[in-house]
């Protein structure tokens, strides 16, 4: 952690990698990180011409196109000191995929691992790297449950950061979801690939939702977020779902991932 | 058996639309991970023999033929046979030609997947000899006339309500009004029946969970004890067995040992571990008149030195199996061949080639629970990946799907028009589903909305507001 040490006293400048989920279902989510990271300290910058982590190339076995678009993330996000997403999924392709990626590539090797070093996913950053132990000011008096996003979990050890910062939200009551560190069956494309596997799955998880009496289920990737939402709305369940960010950041008076307003 | 994975869609529907197998696979999970945490809960030293596990692989794989040839000696030496088989087909007539030579008329069987892929039960039998498995799970899908749905639990996938159902079948002669409600009835049941077939067994064929080079024994793990009597009292004992079992000592055994029993069952050492070094020698009390191993490649020698050669590690514990969200909704048949779960979709390509399985790597969510379990650090998801770039490479995905993906990537490109496609889409999206926050049906994307709402944007995209000058602490919400 030397760059963290380096950053804390002075103030680093994260770039914030949105996600094209963020960006085109839920921007409250990328208002709620530039908070977060701001009040850590952060100046925050959006490079303008981000687009797509190129996973979904990647996971379908396209490297060129994915090694294209890792090209072009790691030229626009190398200025800055770190690269911060609200997106397990989304940073984990930064920090594990990208150096294995372009691997064969001598130059753009070893930028990606230079980038990789420095990107992190939201909640971990906070936490690990600008040593949050808190969040002040945030209060939201429910019962909420957490689930573990995959990439977050297995690729980058994203498990009790979420867990410390929510246990400092007043009001805040968290219940532990059953089976939290199993998918959800969002999956990227596998969701659409395998619709009735994946709805097999995300039934599962909503029924473990409701089991626990919370009202509102967190999680730290949209993509998870709204498989899940969408199958609760869709069978009438009464939990609300909402990304962490949202609560850490206290920005949760619009409505929750598939309400109605 | 006749693969049938490239019809996984297919059969994973119609498995998930089995009210039984629900039942069946819902009892399985919660057994098999529970048990695991708690072994490995106990074992501080875990991560560690983890590395020495695949250590000790990685060397073999790097030397196969040395410790394949010294494992030969050392059978050789002392009073054993070794069969080589390239293929499925040669491994079969290597184990007829020895039941023949031994005038054999009935064979019992312990568990074994290499017998399951190679076809060897059904083949013996279309051969005049009478085939038994005397693993209680194989023995009942033997009754069933049913491939195995898992590795180490074949019959995981029935309710014990279908064994009653089965024995009651097969088993004519007892009294019909019998309990057959509990597993210990089911057992007594299957012992007392399989007890004969031992005594007139001629040839007893075993798998091997390793083949030792330095000393040429083989050795097998079992809970129940069967294999050691299909091994100790035919005159003949047969081990089937795949290249990539050997390692090369006994203190790797140990080692690998402690990974295996914990990963699969949660036990510390499974009940019977079982090692056979040649045949009976003048002054043993027991064994085989004789001792043969047939050695199967079958297709794996020609992964050595590609991009899935790690597989070639599996000790086939079936962690993987056990902790796949996949494999806990469709079972193990889906999978349309003998290995299933993740470390069937990285394995079965291999083997069969990706016009048969091509449908098996792409049915994970890359949720990575198998690597994490897997006690030899196989890299599953990124084989699976590996295959999915062959089937695209090789354009064997649908077109449509293809196209969809180059598009996009064609898009995300060009930051200037792709701002302007999420704009869109988020303002026609958030204008379909204004009032519920929700779409309920979506052209071209049924494979959503079949199974649930799509959640609408909330508005413009981030990019739209940050241009312009929305900020966090900014006044008014970010619609
Ligand atoms: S791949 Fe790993 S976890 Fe799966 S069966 Fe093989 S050794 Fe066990």
């Amino acid at each position: 952690m030397t760059d963290a040490a380096s950053g804390r006293g002075t103030r680093p400048r994260v770039g914030l990698f949105v996600t094209c989920l963020v960006d085109l279902f839920r921007p409250t989510v990328g208002f709620a990180a530039i908070a977060l990271l701001e009040r850590s300290g952060c100046t925050v910058a959006v490079p303008e011409v981000q687009t797509c982590c190129g996973q979904p190339a990647y996971n379908s076995g396209d490297r060129a196109d994915a090694a294209d678009l890792a090209r072009r993330v790691i030229e626009a996000f190398e200025p800055y000191d770190y690269v911060v997403a609200p997106s397990g999924s989304c940073a984990g392709m930064i920090r594990l995929h990208y150096p294995e990626l372009l691997a064969d590539d001598p130059d753009w090797g070893e930028r990606a691992r230079r980038l990789a070093a420095r990107t992190y996913e939201l909640v971990s950053f906070l936490v690990d790297v600008r040593g949050m132990t808190r969040v002040d000011g945030a209060r939201l008096a429910a019962t909420v449950t957490y689930h573990d996003s995959c990439s977050g979990l297995r690729e980058l050890g994203v498990k009790e950061q979420p867990r410390t910062l929510l246990h400092s939200v007043e009001g805040l009551i968290l219940k532990e979801l059953p089976d939290a560190e199993i998918c959800c069956g969002f999956g990227g494309t596998f969701c659409v690939k395998y619709p009735e596997i994946s709805n097999r799955m995300v039934a599962d998880k909503a029924a473990a939702a409701a089991s626990t009496g919370a009202e509102l289920l967190l999680a730290g990737d949209m993509g998870c977020l709204l498989n899940i939402a969408g199958k609760m709305k869709r069978d009438g369940m009464a939990v609300e779902v909402r990304h962490v960010a949202e609560v850490l950041a206290g920005m949760t008076d619009g409505p929750a991932i598939g309400e109605g307003r | 058996m006749q693969p049938t994975a490239h019809a996984f869609p297919e059969n994973a529907r119609a498995a998930l639309a089995d009210a039984r197998l629900r039942k069946a696979l819902g009892t399985m999970k919660s057994g098999f991970q529970g048990n695991r945490a708690a072994a490995i809960a106990r074992m501080p030293e875990w991560e560690e023999l983890r590395e020495e596990g695949r250590r000790i692989k990685d060397h073999v794989l790097a030397h196969l033929d040395v410790y394949l040839e010294r494992f030969e000696a050392r059978v050789v030496a002392n009073g054993g046979h070794v069969h080589w088989a390239r293929t499925a087909a040669e491994a079969r007539e290597a184990v007829l030609a020895i039941c023949r030579q031994a005038g054999a008329r009935s064979v019992t069987k312990g568990k074994s997947m290499v017998t399951e892929e190679i076809g060897l039960t059904p083949f013996l039998e279309q051969h005049g000899l009478q085939t038994v498995e005397t693993d209680l799970g194989e023995y009942i899908i033997q009754l069933r006339r049913e491939p195995p749905s898992h590795i180490i639990a074949p019959a995981v996938h029935l309710t014990r309500d279908q064994v009653a159902e089965s024995f009651r079948r097969a088993h004519g002669g007892l009294d019909p009004g019998r309990p057959l409600e509990e597993a210990r009835d089911l057992t007594d049941e299957a012992r007392a029946v399989l007890r004969r077939k031992f005594l007139e067994a001629d040839v007893g064929i075993t798998g091997a969970n390793f083949l030792v080079a330095e000393t040429g024994s083989t050795v097998i793990v079992t809970n129940e004890g069967n294999g050691d009597l299909t091994q100790s009292l035919p005159r003949v004992h047969v081990v089937v067995a795949s290249l990539e079992k050997v390692v090369p000592t006994l203190e790797d055994v140990s080692t690998i040992l402690r990974l295996l029993a914990r990963s699969a069952t949660g036990q510390e050492f499974t009940s019977y571990t079982t090692f056979s070094t040649g045949p009976r020698r003048p002054g043993d009390p027991d064994g085989p008149e004789e001792f043969h191993v047939v050695l199967v490649d079958n297709g794996r020698s020609a992964l050595l030195g590609t991009e899935s050669q790690e597989v070639l590690r599996c000790i086939r514990c079936s962690a993987c199996i056990n902790h796949c969200p996949i494999y806990a909704a469709v079972g193990g048949h889906a999978y349309g061949w003998i290995v299933p779960g993740p470390i069937g979709a990285a394995l079965t390509p291999g083997l069969l080639g990706l016009e048969e399985a091509r449908h098996l790597p792409n049915a994970s969510t890359f949720c990575g629970r198998c690597e994490a379990v897997c006690p030899m650090k196989i890299p599953l998801p990124k084989i699976m990946r590996h295959w999915r770039e062959k089937e695209h490479a090789a354009a064997l995905s649908p077109t449509s799907y293809r196209y969809g993906l180059g598009a996009w990537a064609w898009l995300a490109r060009r930051p200037s028009l792709y701002r302007t496609g999420a704009a869109l889409a988020a303002r026609l999206l958030g204008r379909l589903g204004r009032d519920r926050g929700r779409l309920v049906r979506l052209p071209f994307a049924d494979g959503w909305t079949d199974w649930r709402d799509l959640p609408a944007p909330e508005g413009k995209t981030f990019f739209q507001l940050y241009a312009e000058g929305r900020r966090p602490n900014s006044p008014g919400d970010v619609r």
